[in-house]
């Protein structure tokens, strides 16, 4: 090949690839978008069924039931209008609570059950999940009528 | 009265910081010498305030001086000694202080150090060093001053955040923040050629140290975070693709990428502009890192408090700093030309492919970070990215970069032949080809991904060895021993990094492909199984630490009836802090697996708990290569050195 026509061809692979490259970015993106919902959202069915959602807002108090022989457990998350029952195995992070903030990352499922996949609580003593928050805050606006 | 002398020097150094972003710079126009000699001196003037003001505020941490603010926040009569040096930089305010100094002390060694570079290029560099000075300086003075006083002193201070007090602290930050902030000697380089014009090879060659032992610091800042979180957050995991993570990451990748682009730069004197251009990103990326952990934009172990004013003056600098580049760029590039040509299969198109990776690389991890940021800003609503898409994009983009490290240094600069190439990698690809089969078998199961991994790992080692024996070829041992040792120390750091990063994909494909998880409850007395190890929950008992209660828990571990160990687990609970308790994870390293206990939490009677039980092979692997990738650094820039050195000593010779 002439220096030219060789000079060419390298740029058409590099574009060609760096589409593909691109292509794959986006594709995975998209797929891999994880939306935020609150209880009430999910009780007004505003919610996609079988995909990965997460779910903020406050764990209700008394509401965290443990199965003593297994690592399963269950408790609700309230945003003070709506609450919603979610179902986790495995180990809470440490700063999980009764009646502080959490985000929960799950799929709601046709039966109406939430299945967490991970569970995060805040990261110090004086810090609330800003995805709580806004639960609380959305859910809050709602019933007040207030939109701001 | 310590810290306003403190408070004072800050103000200082922010003048010294502003002289010298002006002065040198004009004399460098001008052809003023004191002018420009001034650069060394403010420089060093610089460094010195701020280092003794960093001794301040260290000095009010051990005297528990809870008048300072700061301090009253982050320590307490009862925090030992080392973590109350540490908590210097477990703040906000402290830890920006660090960062200046830590900056300026860069610019001293700049001014140290450039002894051979021509002055005017030597000013110039530090008049842009100053000029970031200036930025961070003014940004400690204008929001987050370390020595604001406190009208009523309380009796004891807040104590630090129980997560910061381990030995990780005392080492991932500086090292972080020296690779981080190493970046804006790159940048100064890259600022001031572009400047003055001249972007050639000496420039590069200038350039390509510093780059190096930034990058070293990054590494090894970055791979110490990892392996502190991996032991410290009880998840054992080792990298979250948290978005603070990612802020250090992203830099990482570019650096990289730059590392490659400068020596295609010095020694071929192509990609300048390219070169150039990442130079400015590499930087850009920092800065932008400072604004996403500092502005509390985002959730993260390592966001510090909120205050919106902090991240406005970040953005705002950031926005300078990219704006006046891209200015500056946009008008000088133009004139650099594009240096030598190359065919499509040669070490140049490769480090081209190479390069092209990185970046997108790193564009994908930042459309991953900020995405959910902006839509927030907008008010779009909340969403996030997990780390399921970092996976996926991931692995399918830096498989082809790794397998570039096979071929890569055996390639000839500007024009080679594919099969000439090939045709010396024929053994290795045979060796690599078995381990690929069998090495997965042997772990238990074959999979593609494992598979291409360790196929590409063991070729890296085979190019290396391929690469390495015409070089020794002779007749005696000992002429072969004297060849090893006039190799060229920075071909050597190339190939020690590169098979560091080897062993490293190695412990991270064997680890996410065959470890083994369990959580369990388990009363005391009780044994689970793990691969082939059983775990024996002995109970958990009551304990005191210096400042802190314990529940010290006690896991026997057996292999085919033999003892391992005895792992103690613990769940901490800080005297200061009671309703943050500590998950402390328990480990036995070996080479070919860590075993790895964390507690839970108690469940139902009779001392039961739940414990969660990891198998992790090859994860001792992933922290070793990223050493060696530090070592082959170092190795690079010991060549380099070494020639300067001899240069002088020719000219001291020749005059």
């Amino acid at each position: 090949m002439k220096p030219r026509a060789q000079k060419l061809t390298l740029i058409l692979v590099g574009l060609a690839l760096l589409g593909l490259a691109v292509m794959l970015v986006l594709s995975a993106f998209e797929e891999n978008l994880v939306f935020f919902h609150t209880p009430s959202e999910v009780k007004a069915r505003n919610v996609p069924l079988e995909k990965t959602i997460r779910i903020g807002g406050l764990v209700e108090q008394g509401s965290v039931q443990r199965e003593d022989d297994s690592t399963r457990l269950r408790f609700s998350v309230t945003d003070n209008e709506s609450s919603l029952t979610v179902n986790y195995s495995g180990i809470l992070p440490d700063l999980f609570r009764e009646g502080q903030g959490v985000v929960v990352e799950g799929k709601l499922h046709d039966d109406g059950s939430f299945i967490a996949s991970r569970v995060f609580a805040r990261h110090d003593e004086t810090y609330m999940p800003p995805e709580a928050a806004e639960a609380l805050k959305r859910a809050h606006d709602a019933a007040t009528g207030d939109n701001q | 009265m310590l810290p306003e002398i403190g408070q004072f020097l800050i103000v200082l150094a922010f003048t010294f910081a502003l002289v010298q972003m002006v002065l040198p710079l004009m004399g460098a126009q001008w052809g003023q010498l004191g002018w420009m000699r001034s650069a060394s001196y403010l420089a060093w003037g610089q460094f010195i305030t701020l280092l003794v003001a960093y001794g301040i505020l260290t000095h009010a941490f051990i005297i528990h001086d809870f008048s300072v603010q700061y301090v009253a926040l982050h320590s307490s009569m009862s925090l030992p000694l080392q973590y109350r040096i540490s908590a210097v930089w477990g703040g906000h305010e402290g830890s920006l202080l660090m960062w200046i100094v830590i900056l300026a002390g860069w610019g001293a060694a700049v001014s140290r150090f450039s002894g051979n570079l021509p002055l005017r290029m030597s000013s110039r560099v530090l008049a842009v060093l100053g000029a970031v000075s200036v930025g961070f300086v003014g940004f400690m003075l204008f929001t987050s001053n370390p020595f604001d006083r406190l009208m009523m002193v309380p009796l004891d201070g807040k104590d630090l955040n129980p997560m910061l007090q381990d030995p990780g602290m005392i080492f991932h930050p500086p090292l972080l923040y020296m690779g981080y902030v190493g970046f804006a000697v790159t940048f100064a380089f890259a600022i001031a050629a572009l400047i003055g014009g001249r972007l050639d090879a000496s420039w590069a060659r200038w350039s390509r140290p510093w780059t190096t032992v930034s990058w070293v610091f990054l590494t090894f800042g970055i791979a110490l975070g990892s392996w502190w979180a991996y032991y410290e957050l009880g998840w054992g995991g080792w990298w979250f693709w948290d978005p603070v993570e990612n802020a250090s990451f992203l830099p990482w990748l570019t650096g990289t990428a730059l590392i490659h682009s400068l020596a295609v730069t010095e020694k071929r004197g192509a990609f300048r502009s390219w070169t150039v251009m990442l130079a400015i990103l590499t930087f850009a990326l920092t800065v932008l890192g400072a604004f996403l952990v500092r502005s509390g934009v985002i959730t993260s172990v390592h966001a510090f408090a909120t205050d919106p004013t902090r991240g406005i003056y970040i953005l705002i600098f950031l926005a300078l700093i990219i704006g006046a580049s891209l200015t500056l760029y946009a008008w000088r590039a133009p004139k650099v030309g594009l240096g030598g040509g190359f065919s499509s299969w040669s070490r140049e198109s490769l480090m081209l492919a190479n390069n092209v990776l990185l970046v997108v690389a790193c564009a994908a991890v930042l459309l991953g970070t900020i995405y959910p940021l902006i839509v927030d800003a907008l008010g779009l609503g909340k969403i996030s990215v997990g780390p399921p898409y970092f996976n996926t994009v991931f692995a399918p983009l830096m498989l082809p970069l790794l397998a570039l490290m096979i071929i890569g240094p055996l390639v000839a600069w500007k024009k080679a032949r594919v099969i000439d190439s090939l045709r010396r990698l024929y053994g290795v690809f045979a060796v690599a080809l078995v381990a690929a089969v069998l090495w997965p078998l042997a772990m238990g199961g074959w999979g593609p991904y494992v598979a291409s991994t360790v196929f590409i790992a063991v070729a890296i080692v085979g190019s290396f060895v391929v690469d390495l024996m015409p070089r020794l070829r002779a007749k005696t041992l000992a002429q072969r021993l004297a060849r090893f040792k006039q190799l060229r120390a920075s071909w050597l750091g190339m190939h020690v990094a590169h098979i560091g990063m080897a062993i490293t994909i190695i412990g991270m494909a064997m680890v996410m492909g065959y470890e083994k998880e369990e959580d369990v409850r388990m009363a005391p007395g009780e044994s689970i199984t793990v691969g082939a190890y059983s775990f024996t929950f002995v109970g958990v008992e009551p304990r005191r630490g210096p400042n802190y209660a314990s529940q010290y828990g006690s896991v026997e571990v057996e292999r085919d009836g033999r003892r391992i160990t005895v792992l103690h687990p613990e769940k901490r609970t800080y005297d200061k802090h009671q309703g943050m308790p500590m998950t402390q994870a328990s480990l036995h390293r070996a080479i070919t697996r860590d075993l790895y206990v964390s507690l839970g939490d108690p469940t139902g009677e009779e001392g039961a708990w739940v414990i969660r039980v990891y198998l992790k092979p090859f994860m001792t692997w992933l922290w070793s290569g990223v050493i060696l990738m530090g070592v082959g650094g170092l190795l690079a820039i010991s060549d380099r050195r070494y020639r300067i050195r001899l240069r002088e000593k020719l000219a001291r010779t020749a005059s």
